[in-house]
Formats: structure tokens, C-alpha cells, sequence
């Protein structure tokens, strides 16, 4: 810019202001520049296009009436949100097992290669037991569900459905003091809450933004979803029941933990916005678009493809490093025992109060970088301390969970702690980049922290009171 | 009995408006007018959400849902519909 | 073989994502629901002779800086002053979806406009006199079904004739209020002086008269700052905008 303007010393562009609000205060100039474009683009409408009949331009809202009904409204959100879950767990619960089965069996040739060229223990355990595991329990854990998942949510989303279901909410969102987007950035998360957090520009007003930020976390994202389902379905219904009724009890249970989740956003929206985040609510206008036919074929192809390369590249940046770093924590032994059982005792005394145990909150800790890596990392974490069972498939994991003194109390209290606690680094980090503000990026991790505590604690004080376990 | 002037909000469903005025200001009135919620413009009033509000209306060929405190601020004529 | 840019613009749901995944074989995702957009996307495509860098702009109403979407896409194509803004309209809410196709021409006559859904509208009975639009706007303007691939060549050649300079625009010029006319008069001069030929003096009078403060910010930070990047998060091919 050719400007030797830039630099003196009352800024230019603000005198320039000034003249303008000179002028402009004459009169009611700002409606007319406004109404001004929209008369002339009426008046290009009216002369170049012609509408056989207008009635027919509402057809494809005719859904409308039973899914934003009162009758039917919420009844369809839920039934929904369970349909997606029990496509998702009875879809992914073979491939899940034929993925583990084939890394085991890998694993078999790779560890009989090593001991051909006579490689040292070290280097077999970091490089096999640590970085092969690590990575390919990412993949056969995660790759699965996310692969059906996300299409499925996809499909509904290309339809146009999640606006319907921002309008059926917003009352609660309004309630609590939030934004009815709230509803759309939230659905945004179940895929991933760093991109969720990016999402949250679209409510416009500060404020609700902010609280949309803050509560993100609440809605499990992709790197959680396996932790929630392989729990639920090991832990949470009754070993009685097989095949159908396994899944259908597991999409339940799916579903509450989504509930609690949503009760929790309303609940901290509310508080925040009569403490640190009072004000009025701002303006609100969502657009209900006309619902149209996804492309499926496309759009699951797509979807499934962009998240197995997201899968598959997590799993090789961040998992890959912690799956060494645990073993070499697991491994690595002063005054006779592991620094992994040496922290993980450290915590134990704290995480049995939450009814958990200190290996569980260390891999939570340690699965800061990303949530996908707390499973792998809790259950290297339990085969290096002493209790070593060879994984074949996913059955054997219930086992080792069961050989380290787990109930459905521990199960359920990590799938809560799981839901509730902070958000991963990359969300963080993009909180502090959308805030430009530490204390907002802190106290998003803080007050997740918080509640995760306070509700672990809670439900294990009452388990044990009652004497549930 | 065209004469009628009432804000969107009090108008049932099915029936349909003609603008006649916006009593808002700044940043919500211009996003407005960017929706087609502009004086001469009619609104068809659609659908109450589940829990009563937002409302849907049908304006421009689009649907915009508003809430209460906006829609209370949008003043029309009835022209047709409802038994309001 | 010189490269064009191209920014795309539109209101949300109008399918722009899908004309950009299209035209630059990505992947990226696209949703009906408004603001699905958050992230400024690039990538390249091709035609006949000439290769052009797409930038998918977020989905907007207008570009009166209500949100942050909006600021980013008037920045964009104010300050990054891509070689052709394609703007992608709802061919079923013509009317409402014009409004920010005559914002962007008020901006720069360096664009196409696409109208989008063509199929849809047809189902549907709407009959649009494209070259009425056209000749109204100055512009060319051209129907297409992004999801059915109809129209896309013809929409190719459009913006090749506007990004070579073989088509002259000459875009609509709203005319205002005899008071808001006479401001812009007034403004235009010290615009130009104070902010140099580079950006359209009208428009800036214009939105100044508007009181238009978020625009303001975005000016001085440009004046005080050579050259600084207006998308910050560009994702997609790695190739930053820069002329």
C-alpha cells in the first residue's frame, strides 16, 4: 500500500469515521442503504422469475409437521439418537475383533522376527509391545464404530435434520441462558470438539458463544465414543443377555450417558450465565432449510473415507509416542518397582474415592494429547504391571480389566469421568486461540475437571453406601 | 377488518401476515431484512416448536424460526389464514 | 500459465460446498444446516488453458459484519481481492440469496454468479429468466445443479471469461437515497485519500456512512501491517493467498 499515512500520529481512518458519522446522523440513513438492496433484488426477482405454484414450494416441509410436532418431536430425537448407536455397536463389533485378531497375529511374526536377529528385549518391547500395541489398538478399538458412525450422522445431517432438532431444543437453550446453535455446535462435537469449538462462530453474540466453548466438552467426541461403547457393552449389561438385546441395552446405556451429558451443558450453561457470563440473551434466527435427499452412497463414502484417514493418522502422531512412553514408564523400575505402578499408586489412594483406581487417572493424564490414547494407554498400563495377558481379540480385555479388581462401579465411573472431564489438548488449544484468553482456555479445563470429580464421587459414595457393590 | 395490525408473535398458526413495520434496531433489524423480514413482505406463520417456541415462519421462500422476543417486535397486517 | 483465484460465496445451504468439492476434488464436508463452513478451505482446479485456486469462503447472509463468518468473507474479498468472486445462489430463495450478490457487486464487478439447485427450482415450478438476472446485473450469471454436475462447463467458461478479462462487467450500481448519495460524494474523496485507489472508495464511503466499525478495525490493521494474510486458518492444499 502506498501509504505515508499510516504512521502519523491521529489515525486517518478514524477521522474518516467521524466525517461519515457527521453525515450519517442527518437523518435515518442506515434503513435505507439496508432496505435499499433488498428492494432492487425484489424487484429483479419479480421481473425474472415466475412461480407456477407457490404452494408446491412448501411441499418438502410437509416432515416438518410430525418431526417438530409436540407429539412426535422428541419422541423422534431420542429414537434417533438410538437408532445411530445401535447401527453404530452392532456394525462394529466384528470388525472390531477380526482388526484385533490380525494385529495380534502380526504381532506373533513380529515378535519371531525379533528373536531371529537376536534383537534385545528393550528394543522388542519399545518398538512391539509398546509402539505396535499402542498404535494398533487405536485402529481395531476406534476405527470400527467411527467408520459407522460418522456416515450414519452424516446422512442425517445432508438431510437436514440437526436445524429441526436446534428448534425443538431451543427452548431448553434459552432456559439455561445459552443460543439454540448451541444444538448444531453440539452435534458438531459428538465428531470432534476442537473443530466443534471452531463451529461455535456461528452464534454470533459473545456471551452465548463463550457458553457454547465452555460446554462443548460435555458431548463425547470421536476419541471417547470407543471408551463409552467398549465399556458399556462389557460392563453395563447384564451378562445374561446376547446378541440383539446385548446391543439394544448398550445403545440405552449410550444414550444415558448422552443425556447426562446434555443435562450437564444445560446445567452449566445456566449457572455460568447468572455468574461469570450474565447478560441478556441476544437475537436469535435459525434457518430451517428444505430437507433433501443425501447423496448416500456419496456421502458415506466420503465420510467413512475422511475419518478412517483421521483415525489412522491419530493413531500414528499420538498414539504411537505414548504407546513408548508407557511402556517405558512401565518398564522402566526404581526401588523394584515400575515408575507407571509407582504413579499409579501415588493416585490410587485419590482415584478410589472416585471409584477408580490409579492406573485409570494416570492414563487420563496422560491421554491429555488426545482421548483416544486413555484406553491403550490403561490397558498397557495393566499388562506391564506384573498381570501379563496376551490380547486375542477383545474378549480378553473384560479379563484383564476383571484381574485388577473392576465392577460395573469402576466401568461406570470412567465412562463418566471420560464424558465430563477437561477436553483434549488440540480443543484446548483452540480455545485459547478462539478466546484469546488464558483464564477462559484454563477454567474450560477446570470446571469440566471439576464436575467429573464431584459427580465420580458422588455416584461412588452413594454405590458404596447403599452397598450396590 | 384488514386492518389489523399485530405483532408475528400473536398471530396463530396457518395464518399469514403482510409487514407493515420492525420495531428493532441495529444488528438483529439488518439480519432481519437480510432474511426477508422486510415492511411489504408477507410471513406465513408454520409451526411452534414442541416446547411452544421459537416459531417457524415461512417468509421469502425460506423458513426462519424466531423466538418470542423477536418475533413480538415484527408488526403485521393479517391477510389471510387463521382464525385470529 | 498465469493462476487465478477464485472465492466462493453464498448464502448457507445453497450447496456451495458441494460445487467446491466438485470443482477441487476434496473432500471436505459439507452439511445442511447454516454456517457449516467455519474453516476457509482452498484448492485447485483446472480449465482448458488456465488453473485457478478455489477459496471456499463461510456461508453468509450478507456481508454486514454480523458474525465473524461475515467479517472473514468481506475481508476476503475486499482485502485479498480475489480475480473472481463466484457468488452461489438457492435458485428456490432467489430473492433473499440476490441480496448478497448485489452486496458482493457493490464490492468488485470481477464476479460470476452462480445459481445453484437449478433442478430443484425446476421440480419445484420456478421458472428463472437467466438472462434478465444477467443483464440486470451486469454480471454473467449462469444455472447449475452442483449434486447432478449440469452446467458446470458453461459455469467454467463464465469464470474464465471474468478472470481473464474478456468479459467487461459493468456490475449494478444501487442508487441510494438522494442523502445517502451525497454522503457517498462527500466520503469518496477522503477515502481516497486517506486509503488509497486500491480498495472500492464507494463501498468503503458507503459502509462508513454505515457506521460500519468492525470494517474499520480491519482497515487500520491492514494500513499498520503489510500484507498480512486475511485467512489465518487456510486449510486444504497448503497454498496461502497471496498475489
Amino acid at each position: 500500500m502506498e501509504s505515508p499515512h499510516a504512521i502519523n500520529g491521529h489515525d486517518p481512518v478514524d477521522s474518516l469515521l467521524a466525517a461519515a458519522k457527521k453525515l450519517a446522523d442527518q437523518g435515518g440513513i442506515r434503513d435505507e442503504i439496508v432496505s435499499g438492496i433488498y428492494g432492487v433484488s425484489a424487484g429483479i426477482c419479480s421481473d425474472a422469475v415466475t412461480y407456477q405454484d407457490k404452494k408446491k414450494l412448501g411441499s418438502t416441509y410437509k416432515l416438518d409437521n410430525i418431526v417438530t410436532s409436540k407429539l412426535w418431536g422428541f419422541p423422534i430425537m431420542l429414537a434417533g439418537l438410538g437408532l445411530v448407536f445401535w447401527i453404530t455397536i452392532a456394525g462394529a463389533n466384528y470388525p472390531s475383533s477380526w482388526l484385533a485378531s490380525l494385529f495380534s497375529w502380526i504381532e506373533g511374526y513380529l515378535t519371531a522376527g525379533f528373536t531371529a536377529v537376536h534383537a534385545p528385549a528393550w528394543l522388542h518391547g519399545v518398538l512391539v509391545l509398546g509402539l505396535y500395541r499402542g498404535t494398533s489398538w487405536v485402529i481395531s478399538v476406534m476405527l470400527p464404530p467411527m467408520m459407522i458412525f460418522f456416515p450414519v450422522f452424516a446422512l442425517l445431517e445432508n438431510f437436514g435434520y440437526l436445524p429441526r432438532v436446534a428448534f425443538n431444543m431451543d427452548r431448553l437453550f434459552k432456559k439455561s441462558g445459552g443460543h439454540g446453535k448451541q444444538a448444531l455446535t453440539m452435534s458438531m462435537g459428538f465428531g470432534c470438539n476442537a473443530a466443534a469449538v471452531l463451529s461455535t462462530r456461528i452464534i454470533e453474540s459473545p456471551r452465548e458463544r463463550m457458553l457454547a466453548i465452555l460446554t462443548n466438552n460435555f458431548v463425547p467426541c470421536n476419541g471417547r465414543w470407543p471408551t463409552l461403547i467398549l465399556l458399556s457393552s462389557m460392563f453395563m449389561v447384564g451378562a445374561a443377555t446376547t446378541g440383539m438385546l446385548r446391543t439394544f441395552s448398550t445403545a440405552l446405556v449410550l444414550m444415558g450417558i448422552v443425556l447426562v451429558g446434555i443435562t450437564v451443558t444445560l446445567s452449566v450453561s445456566w449457572v455460568m450465565s447468572r455468574t461469570a457470563l450474565r447478560g441478556v440473551p441476544t437475537h436469535y434466527t435459525l434457518e430451517l432449510p428444505p430437507y433433501r435427499r443425501p447423496q448416500i452412497w456419496k456421502t458415506i463414502v466420503r465420510s467413512s473415507k475422511e475419518k478412517s484417514l483421521n483415525v489412522l493418522t491419530r493413531a500414528i502422531v499420538v498414539a504411537a509416542p505414548a504407546g513408548i512412553i508407557t511402556w517405558i514408564l512401565g518398564n522402566v523400575f526404581v526401588g523394584g518397582e515400575s515408575v507407571l505402578n509407582h504413579m499409579a499408586a501415588f493416585f490410587d489412594p485419590f482415584a478410589q474415592l472416585l471409584g477408580m483406581d490409579g492406573f485409570i487417572i494416570m492414563a487420563f493424564i496422560l491421554g491429555l494429547p488426545a482421548n483416544e490414547i486413555v484406553l491403550p494407554i490403561l490397558l498397557m498400563g495393566y499388562m506391564s504391571s506384573g498381570a501379563m495377558v496376551d490380547i486375542e481379540g477383545l474378549g480378553s480385555i473384560k479379563d484383564i480389566f476383571l484381574s485388577h479388581g473392576w465392577t460395573w462401579l469402576t466401568a461406570l465411573n470412567m465412562m463418566l469421568f471420560s464424558l465430563l472431564h477437561y477436553p483434549c489438548g488440540t480443543t484446548l488449544v483452540n480455545i485459547y486461540k478462539e478466546t484469546k484468553s488464558m483464564k477462559w482456555a484454563v477454567l474450560s479445563a477446570v470446571i469440566p475437571l471439576g464436575i467429573a470429580i464431584a459427580v465420580t464421587y458422588l455416584v461412588a459414595a452413594a454405590a458404596r453406601l447403599f452397598g450396590w457393590v | 377488518m384488514a386492518e389489523a395490525v399485530i405483532p408475528l408473535s400473536e398471530a396463530v398458526n396457518g395464518s399469514t401476515l403482510r409487514i407493515s413495520g420492525i420495531e428493532v434496531q441495529g444488528v438483529l433489524r439488518r439480519r432481519l431484512l437480510d432474511l426477508g423480514f422486510v415492511v411489504g413482505n408477507s410471513v406465513e406463520v408454520l409451526r411452534r416448536s414442541p416446547l411452544g417456541d421459537p416459531t417457524a415462519f415461512r417468509v421469502s421462500n425460506t423458513t426462519i424460526a424466531l423466538r418470542r422476543e423477536e418475533s413480538s417486535l415484527i408488526y403485521g397486517q393479517l391477510i389471510g389464514g387463521g382464525e385470529g | 500459465m498465469s493462476q487465478y483465484t477464485v472465492a466462493f460465496a453464498g448464502n448457507p445451504n445453497t450447496g456451495k460446498s458441494t460445487l467446491f468439492n466438485l470443482l477441487t476434488g476434496m473432500r471436505q464436508h459439507t452439511g445442511n444446516w447454516a454456517g457449516k463452513t467455519v474453516v476457509t478451505a482452498e484448492g485447485g482446479f483446472s480449465h482448458k488453458n488456465h488453473t485457478y485456486l478455489a477459496v471456499d469462503l463461510p456461508g453468509t447472509y450478507s456481508l454486514y459484519s454480523n458474525s465473524a463468518d461475515e467479517e472473514a468473507a468481506r475481508d476476503y474479498i475486499i482485502f485479498e481481492q480475489p480475480d473472481v468472486t463466484l457468488v452461489v445462489l438457492d435458485a428456490t430463495s432467489l430473492e433473499r440469496n440476490l441480496n448478497l450478490a448485489l452486496q458482493v457487486l457493490e464490492i468488485t464487478g470481477r464476479a460470476v454468479v452462480c445459481i445453484n439447485l437449478i433442478d430443484e427450482a425446476r421440480r419445484l415450478g420456478i421458472d428463472i429468466n437467466l438472462k434478465r438476472i444477467s443483464k440486470r446485473l451486469g454480471v454473467p450469471v449462469t444455472a447449475i445443479s452442483a449434486r447432478n454436475k449440469i452446467g458446470i462447463e458453461a459455469l467454467l467458461d463464465q469464470i474464465e471469461r471474468v478472470a481473464t478479462g474478456a468479459f467487461k462487467a459493468e456490475p449494478l450500481k444501487i442508487t441510494y437515497s438522494t442523502d445517502i448519495e451525497q454522503g457517498i460524494a462527500e466520503l469518496i474523496p477522503m477515502v481516497e485519500q486517506t486509503i488509497g485507489s486500491r480498495y472500492p472508495a464507494r463501498w468503503i464511503a458507503l459502509r462508513l456512512l454505515d457506521g460500519d466499525h468492525s470494517l474499520l478495525t480491519s482497515l487500520k490493521a491492514r494500513m499498520s501491517r503489510k500484507d498480512i494474510p486475511v485467512s489465518e486458518e487456510v486449510v486444504g492444499h497448503g497454498i496461502t493467498a497471496c498475489h
